[in-house]
């Protein structure tokens, strides 16, 4: 994973005509993280899609080095298959093998579920199964958009325990949240001090 | 790619959708008669052209179920980060809809032909143009559903999108059952060719405009 890079610079977005934040600049080395915050609707999850190349940035630039893994709200498996058949799909298209796929799921606490279909999973457990994804995938940038929702205080410390193993080997990690997260040391990027002045609610 | 087309196929066969086109083509096979009266001389003549607009039908009728349940539930995206292009997703997808829906609407089409007293020449050329055919009623449907995932009401939209494309298919396809098959066959191709060609760079360029 060494060489794994994002940096971003100047970055705007704009949305429906309306200019969300600018002069967004961040820059991630291997075992870098940040924790990006802000209330909802600043644009927390556009900056996630401008980051994985998923939409354009309005200004400035975003680069890369090393393949993406994104964990958003959507959970992109299918409802009617089992866990385990429904991650194993990315796991073949990320060339990951089933070894590693059940280590996967084993580091977020979903063995005992791997034969339940999907649509019968809990608000965390999808989002858990989601970060099984991340985590088998071994790609070296995660993107990881509001991880902790719907996690309970044990599957928080799963989250932490996967992030920080990946730190350690050299990964990345960029986290959305409006909520603590159990990261150590994370670049703290407060998306409300980019908002252009101009567009502040008046108060 | 075989990755994705097998999923896309796996997905086609579970919905009972894959249903829904044999189901309806021998719905109105079954109901023309009945509506046109049962004069064999009529049915034989005006039959083909009923099962053409059956099928062009039929074809539409799986377009809000092709794209857009993919599209919110983030599986474009993630595919997408694995660097593998839109073109490619929608060339997968075409054919295995084309599998999905292509021979099933050619079987149904033998028993619908004989509710319409059809004749075995013209029941060779029908399954012949539907053979010629049913990729681009795929590649039309699939175009229609990349170009409306995301819009509300989009079936009605889709339905109004297919319609002038639809037209050519539906003349070159009826016409050859008639006297000139054979040019009507040579069109019936090209029009094909055509849509099939133009689908995945169309779908695809549609596929990342709606993530704007």
């Amino acid at each position: 994973m060494s060489g794994a890079a994002l940096r971003l610079s100047g970055v705007a977005c704009a949305r429906g005509g309306r200019l969300l934040f600018r002069g967004v600049d961040l820059a991630l080395a291997p075992g870098g993280s940040a924790l990006l915050k802000g209330p909802n609707g600043i644009g927390k999850s556009s900056l996630m899609r401008i980051c994985a190349g998923l939409l354009r940035a309005a200004a400035g630039t975003v680069e890369r080095q090393g393949r993406i893994a994104l964990a958003d709200e959507r959970l992109a498996l299918d409802g009617e298959q089992s866990l385990r058949q429904a991650l194993a799909f990315w796991a073949r298209l990320d060339g990951a093998d089933a070894a590693k796929l059940d280590e996967a799921i084993e580091t977020v606490a979903l063995g005992a579920l791997g034969e339940v279909p999907v649509r019968m999973l809990s608000t965390g457990q999808r989002k858990r199964a989601a970060l099984a994804r991340v985590i088998a995938g071994s790609a070296p940038i995660w993107l990881l958009d509001e991880p902790g929702n719907g996690l309970d205080d044990a599957s928080l410390a799963l989250l932490g325990v996967a992030v920080e193993r990946h730190l350690a080997r050299g990964g990345i990690v960029l986290a959305a949240s409006h909520q603590p997260l159990p990261l150590s040391s994370p670049v703290t990027l407060a998306l409300a001090d980019y908002v252009p002045k101009d567009m502040l609610p008046c108060e | 790619m075989l990755l994705l087309g097998a999923r896309d196929l796996r997905q086609a066969w579970q919905s009972a959708g894959l249903w829904l086109p044999v189901a309806f083509l021998l719905l109105v096979a079954s109901l023309y008669p009945f509506a046109v009266g049962p004069d064999a001389a009529l049915l034989r003549r005006s039959g083909g052209g009923m099962l053409w607009i059956a099928a062009l039908l039929a074809s539409l009728l799986p377009v809000d179920r092709l794209v857009a349940p993919d599209r919110d539930a983030g599986v474009l995206d993630q595919i997408a980060l694995r660097g593998i292009g839109e073109e490619m997703v929608v060339l997968a997808r075409l054919v295995a809809h084309w599998l999905g829906f292509g021979p099933a609407l050619m079987i149904a089409t033998l028993p619908a032909a004989a509710l319409l007293k059809l004749d075995g020449d013209r029941v060779m050329m029908l399954e012949l143009g539907l053979l010629i055919g049913t990729p681009a009623l795929a590649a039309l449907g699939l175009l229609v559903a990349t170009l409306t995932a995301g819009l509300r009401s989009s079936g009605a939209l889709a339905g109004l999108l297919a319609l002038p494309l639809a037209v050519p298919l539906l003349i070159f396809g009826a016409g050859t059952l008639g006297d000139g098959s054979g040019a009507a066959l040579k069109f019936l191709g090209a029009a094909s060719l055509l849509l099939v060609a133009i689908t995945p760079f169309a779908g695809g360029a549609a596929i990342r405009a709606s993530r704007e």
